[in-house]
């Protein structure tokens, strides 16, 4: 009886999560804009609003993600990005 | 002279930026999945929402297959206009300094603005009429130039600004009151007011096909010249 190939290994896959944000100093008027809004709702003690971008994905080589993010999920020049590794 | 015009899904103006050029020179339409400038001697990335806007303005026209060719071409010496949506591209292609930001009003602007040539000494401004100011369209909400501060200062030194809104006219809230840049070589030339709405009496202002001639005045003596 012939021996069977072992079952090829699952590929491992592993979930992240990118977060990006304008960086500091780069006025954000939906930050500003959201602020207003709650402050309209009667929310006081609200500063700092700034809106950024949540990018979940799944990869086998998470060694691969700031050059993601470097060439296409941010534009260092006005955004600074988080690798978020194992979310879930 | 011939101009090529990309079209890349999501691209509206490519229409218009073809009849533009052709009122001054030759033109073909180039398409985005294509690998062939077809021996253009400019090339147009026009104005519109390419793939979407998805991600950012620009961030995947940038990765299309013709953009291998378009940054070969630029980084030869080729000329390349952005428009809007093109210009998006260019600064995501790093053709441009700098980048585009969402207007800081958050609303869609479309309107007549006047604009001011601060260097006529760009193949894009050549031949316009010193000291008068162009009134041309803009409508875009992602067009709030931005970049670093000592970019910026190097920017105006090197005569890399181009174009300008006149006081009381930014649309967008551009840093220093931007409308266009050139990169370093002069051979590269973004902006977001749109010179290809402006070239028939019909719509109101004609400034817009100075911007054309000008390119194909200064690239038609360079072919004539043997080059």
């Amino acid at each position: 009886m012939a021996t069977r190939a072992a079952p090829p290994t699952s590929i491992h896959v592993v979930k992240a999560r990118v977060l990006v944000r304008p960086k500091v100093g780069i006025l954000d008027p939906q930050g500003a804009a959201a602020e207003r809004a709650l402050g309209a709702l009667g929310f006081d003690g609200v500063s700092e609003v700034r809106i950024g971008r949540l990018i979940e994905l799944e990869v086998t080589d998470p060694a691969t993600l700031p050059e993601m993010c470097e060439r296409l999920l941010a534009n260092p020049l006005i955004e600074d990005y988080e690798v978020v590794l194992g979310a879930s | 002279m011939k101009f090529g015009v990309i079209s890349f899904p999501g691209s509206c103006d490519d229409v218009d930026a073809q009849l533009a050029c052709a009122r001054v020179a030759d033109v073909v339409a180039l398409w985005h999945a294509d690998h062939d400038l077809q021996g253009v001697d400019a090339v147009v990335i026009p104005g519109g929402f390419s793939y979407g806007d998805y991600l950012r303005a620009g961030a995947i026209a940038r990765f299309a297959p013709i953009m291998t060719e378009v940054i070969e071409f630029a980084h030869a010496g080729g000329h390349v206009i952005g428009i809007c949506n093109g210009f998006q591209v260019c600064c995501e292609a790093g053709l441009l300094p700098g980048a585009l930001l969402t207007n800081t009003s958050l609303r869609f602007v479309c309107r007549q603005v006047s604009l001011e040539v601060v260097n006529y000494d760009t193949p894009f401004t050549r031949s316009l009429e010193p000291g008068r100011p162009l009134s041309i369209p803009v409508k875009h909400t992602t067009g709030r130039y931005y970049a670093p501060e000592a970019q910026l200062d190097r920017l105006e030194a090197d005569g890399q600004v181009v174009l300008r809104y006149r006081a009381g006219e930014n649309p967008n809230g551009s840093l220093r009151d931007i409308a266009g840049v050139t990169n370093e070589g002069r051979n590269v030339f973004g902006l977001m007011p749109h010179p290809e709405h402006a070239v028939d009496p019909l719509t109101g202002s004609t400034d817009g096909l100075g911007l054309f001639a000008s390119l194909s005045d200064s690239l038609g003596a360079l072919v004539r010249g043997g080059r």
